[in-house]
């Protein structure tokens, strides 16, 4: 799958959550997994990439979670 | 900065003959050449302190949103809940920087990193953490990134935290200590290095850690703070030098100190000889650790993996219990890995929020993880010693 479609898909799962779920990554990498029916690495590289760049980031609150960045 | 609150009950903890941690903050307090909001932070913990022993209450919230680019790990977001009163404190984060296996340092490196600290923190730290990083205690948001940006360059890195796997640590294993049954500095290392991923970026459902010790005398006290356990074994027979038995036995009482204490009863002294049934030991180590010059582990070399033990915060405190009585532990280390791999998967697919593997294998049973993680039932896997075997037989094990 195109990598660039996988993080908008990673991306819009984050952002369908927020409010409502909190996600950790192993959420993340099991839901679109099995939606895309490819494999977790496939997903957790996106991730990564998504991390990477500030578009997404790690938080913990009681647990580590991956959350859209609050706006400044 | 100098001292800006009163703080009469700190004061008490000054007194004595020992090193003080208020003595240490003021030290802190009275650095000069720091940024303005980074000047004040020392000596707003000290009044920030001196208010949460007065109220009995503590001020301090932690988590949120913090940490460096690409990293879910490494920093501990920590927030006074009275930032009007203190604002030295608003924001006093932790950063835990990845040691080196056996917490083995060159003075120039640590004085480095402390420049640095005195830079960009608040000049205190904690040295290590129990999970065994070097832990810098509090600055603030904007000096993180600086920071790391400034630590990385020279070679270091951040630990874990969240639910991650921890910096992994050891004892200083063969790098100075004859007991070492397996290098414990380099299967850290190369742990370190092999998941990197899993430690900067949280995935699992809660912490992990590993700690290795070079023998059962477990001088890191594996078996009661890391997951998992790794803690170097011998297989065979101890060796014995009768000669050095009886150089003991001039001056020791090798039967009250040695025969005596030994947990599973199987050794004998004749008063010239000392004999062992090594088919009952189980490599305590008390009388290799008495008689070190007598006593040497058996030729083949390996580790006990141990699995689950926590801190009490969820549920009570667990110790590690056998999962593999003998492995191997030699590079590439790919039995092991595989294990771990296993394992994780495991944890990943059962385990709640904020559940550690050994609550996880307590709330579904042992057989079960056993079963399912492809490991055989071993009479080694005893829950405590001397009590419950920790497995069960199935009906298919009945019917064979």
């Amino acid at each position: 799958m195109d990598k660039e479609e996988l993080k908008k898909i990673v991306y819009k799962l984050v952002e369908d959550s927020t409010g409502k779920k909190k996600l950790k990554q192993t959420d993340i990498l099991k839901k679109v997994s099995a939606d895309q029916g490819i494999e977790k690495d496939e997903v957790k590289a996106a991730l990564r990439e998504l991390v990477d760049a500030g578009t997404l980031i790690f938080t913990y609150f009681g647990g580590s979670f991956i959350e859209i960045p609050p706006k400044e | 900065m100098g001292k800006k609150y009163e703080t009469p009950l700190l004061d008490e903890l000054k007194k004595g003959a020992f090193p003080s941690f208020v003595t240490e903050i003021e030290k802190a307090a009275a650095l000069t050449g720091q940024p303005e909001d980074l000047a004040s932070m020392a000596s707003d913990l000290l009044g920030h302190t001196e208010l949460c022993y007065k109220e009995k209450v503590t001020h301090w919230k932690h988590g949120g949103i913090v940490g460096v680019r690409g990293y879910g790990g490494g920093v501990i977001g920590r927030y006074s809940d009275i930032p009007a009163k203190f604002p030295g404190v608003a924001h006093f984060h932790t950063v835990r920087i990845n040691s080196p296996s056996g917490f083995y340092y060159q003075a120039d490196s640590l004085k480095e990193i402390c420049d640095l600290w005195d830079k960009y923190g608040s000049g205190l730290t904690n040295m290590h953490g129990s999970t065994g990083d070097m832990v810098m205690l509090g600055t603030r948001t904007e000096y993180l990134e600086p920071f790391f940006a400034e630590v990385s360059s020279r070679g270091w890195d951040l630990g874990g935290s969240g639910s991650a796997m921890r910096t992994p640590s050891c004892c200083l294993g063969m790098s100075r200590c004859e007991w070492a049954n397996i290098d414990t500095m380099a299967i850290t290392n190369d742990i370190t290095q092999h998941y990197q991923d899993e430690m900067h970026r949280p995935a699992f459902p809660y912490k992990f850690k590993f700690k290795a010790a070079g023998c059962p005398v477990d001088c890191i006290a594996s078996v009661a703070r890391a997951d998992m356990s790794i803690i170097g074994t011998w297989k065979g027979d101890i060796r014995i030098d009768q000669a050095e038995v009886k150089e003991y036995s001039k001056k020791m009482n090798i039967q009250s100190e040695v025969i005596d204490m030994c947990p599973t009863e199987c050794m004998s002294f004749s008063g010239s000889e000392l004999l062992i049934n090594n088919s009952q030991c189980n490599r305590c180590m008390h009388c290799l650790a008495r008689m070190p010059k007598a006593l040497r582990p058996g030729t083949e070399k390996g580790a006990t993996l141990l699995l689950g033990s926590k801190a009490p915060i969820v549920t009570g405190a667990l110790m590690s219990w056998v999962i593999v009585p003998f492995i191997k532990m030699e590079p590439p280390y790919k039995e092991f890995y595989d294990l771990i791999d296993k394992i994780w998967e495991w944890w990943d697919e059962n385990g709640k929020n904020r559940e550690r593997i050994g609550e996880l294998i307590e709330r579904v049973s042992f057989p079960k993880f056993l079963k399912e993680v492809g490991l055989d039932p071993h009479p080694a896997m005893i829950k405590e010693p001397r009590r419950d075997p920790f497995f069960f037989w199935s009906e298919e094990d009945l019917a064979k």
